[in-house]
């Protein structure tokens, strides 16, 4: 009955306690009607029941948009635990499933503490354009109040929390690209460096007041990133190619069959990513409003047409139709619409999507193997590239038709289709701030690890597999 | 006494059960085995990547019989395990010099 407790307090007031509070409010609408009925409200004052009724109102809001974004946040995790560890773990040979899916749990508890030390002030707290001040450490001041600057109807409490699944999914991405040869102990601290170095920074200056990126909140280059494309998908993908790089090739790549030990578990893993996908990019509407709304219509059909036109070039390509194949199409789509989801009608969504299944199998089946980097689960080809792919594209379809949210008080044009064309430079712009930010971040953040850790494991202990070399257990114990 | 190892596809694993236990043979070895001759394998393809799988799965039987059984053994098996196509498998036979009941130490034929 945690709803109970956000009802107007003017309308319990008026009946007797000891009654089930679920019934109160039926109670109190029959009792007001019987009231207004009788002419009994005719002597109270008009200002007084205005303002009952406006806090009743806001009341419900709130209710709603609570609701919803607790939702939200509970589905942005289960994309990064099952989703990501099932579709990554199915990816990877058996004798890795258990340290892959690893890299993706270690996250919810990882990032989670410092998330909520220092990370949540660090995004969202005023500071300098680039990053986040201190006046969140430690959570103080974070409860049931909103903050108005992000989020006027939720408490502070759930806006915090549902960010946080942001920076817990964002490290488990670039997972894909180092999995199957690094050291459990590095990957810990890399993760932990990365997040200071390159996630809070960025977030900031996209979502922060006062951050340089940021459209709404006193940002100098603004870029519309809905729900992520930049400060997700981009610094993670391109922070991956630079794992991949830096790590070097898993033994026996390219020339041993390196095969997914399990596309059923990827299914599933994938299914997961794309329901959760919703409180991804609707939840970013920050409240159970007519915007969710067109950002999960969005969204959702973009994962359609990415996940069609992927197979179809597949099949064009190699001769058949794949479950990978349509799993990854999916993803694709689904990260390409990322930063547009708020922003583009359900046409320029499935055209997103449909564009991004054929870009992104371009980058995975013919870039990766022209350059010959070993990116073990397309981290970079389907993150990197899709991100990269949506935030353009955003500024092409971007329009205040979808979101009328408004910039110095009156709502202006978005996107292209807008007549802002100036808006895909802006939006060219967050994208190159984002990779010089990631690759830099990146090597600097591998170089340390390296000297105090060594990234990668022994060659033998590669071969054995990394399930039972770092973590003493295996995933499949059949004979047990 | 001889020997015989018949290769075939896993599918036809039954029927040669079956038709050897319409002749009387109930005594064989079963393993599931990787293997090519002829037969080429297929092609797998992820994200791109392609896989040529050429070593494919099998049944391998193995069985000593009496000297005097030998042809009405391979004859069954071999009618058995045809298809007809590519990859039906091979059939070998080699002398056994010796063969021993560990439960009571019977020796040659008695021991089959």
């Amino acid at each position: 009955m945690a709803t109970g407790k956000c009802c107007a307090p003017e309308r319990r007031g008026t009946v007797s306690t000891g009654v089930p509070s679920r019934y109160k409010r039926v109670i109190a609408i029959v009792a007001g009607l019987l009231a207004m009925a009788t002419g009994a409200y005719a002597q109270a004052d008009p200002a007084a029941r205005l303002a009952a009724l406006e806090a009743a109102a806001k009341s419900a809001q709130s209710a709603g948009d609570n609701a919803w974004m607790l939702v939200s946040a509970a589905l942005v995790l289960m994309m990064t635990g099952p989703g990501l560890a099932l579709f990554y773990g199915g990816l990877v040979r058996r004798k890795n499933v258990l340290s892959t899916m690893m890299h993706s749990f270690i996250m919810m508890a990882l990032v989670t503490v410092i998330w909520a030390i220092a990370g949540y002030s660090l995004v969202f707290s005023e500071g300098s354009p680039f990053i986040g001040g201190l006046k969140y450490l430690f959570l103080d001041g974070v409860g049931k109040e909103p903050n108005t600057d992000y989020a006027a109807t939720i408490p502070q409490g759930t806006f915090m929390i549902y960010q946080m699944m942001f920076a817990i999914i964002t490290p488990g991405l670039i997972s894909g690209a180092y999995a199957e040869r690094i050291k459990f102990s590095a990957m810990a601290l890399f993760t932990t460096l990365w997040v200071f170095v390159v996630y809070f920074p960025m977030a900031h200056m996209v979502w922060g007041k006062g951050g340089l990126l940021n459209a709404y909140l006193g940002g100098s280059i603004r870029t519309f990133d809905f729900a992520g494309g930049t400060v997700v998908h981009i610094t993670s993908g391109v922070s991956a190619l630079v794992c991949a790089l830096y790590l070097g090739k898993r033994v026996g790549f390219p020339k041993e069959p390196i095969k997914p030990h399990s596309l059923v578990l990827s299914t599933i893993g994938a299914c997961l990513l794309w329901v959760g996908w919703f409180g991804f990019n609707a939840g970013s509407a920050l409240g159970a409003s007519g915007l969710a709304t067109a950002a999960f219509v969005a969204t959702h059909l973009a994962a359609a047409a990415a996940a069609l036109t992927w197979m179809a070039a597949e099949w064009l390509h190699s001769g058949k139709p794949s479950m990978l194949g349509g799993i990854s199409g999916a993803v694709a789509g689904l990260v390409a619409i990322t930063p547009a989801s708020g922003f583009v009608k359900p046409m320029p969504a499935l055209l997103i999507g449909a564009i991004a299944g054929v870009f992104c199998f371009w980058m995975v089946a013919k870039v990766k193997s022209m350059f010959g980097y070993d990116d073990s689960l397309d981290a970079f080809g389907v993150h990197g590239a899709g991100g990269t792919l949506g935030a353009i594209l955003t500024g092409v379809f971007a329009t205040n038709a979808i979101n009328d949210t408004q910039i110095d008080g009156k709502v202006v044009a978005l996107g292209l289709v807008d007549g802002n064309a100036g808006q895909i430079l802006n939006q060219a712009i967050g994208v190159g701030i984002a990779v010089v930010l990631a690759v830099v971040g990146t090597w600097i953040i591998l170089k340390i690890c390296d000297v105090l850790l060594g990234m990668r494991v022994d060659r033998d202990d590669e071969i054995q597999g990394l399930d039972v070399t770092q973590h003493g257990e295996e995933g499949y114990n059949l004979e047990a | 006494m001889k020997k015989i190892e018949a290769i075939i596809q896993p599918f036809k694993l039954e029927d040669v059960k079956e038709a050897l236990k319409n002749i009387g043979v109930d005594g064989m070895t079963i393993t599931e085995v990787r293997g090519h001759g002829r037969q080429k394998g297929h092609k797998e393809v992820y994200r791109g990547q392609e896989y040529n799988v050429d070593l494919l799965p099998k049944v391998k039987f193995e069985m000593i019989v009496n000297d005097t059984r030998l042809d009405e053994v391979l004859d069954t098996i071999t009618s058995a395990a045809r298809s007809g196509k590519i990859g039906d498998g091979k059939i070998f036979v080699c002398e056994v010099g010796e063969a021993i009941r560990i439960r009571n130490g019977d020796r040659g034929e008695a021991a089959l």
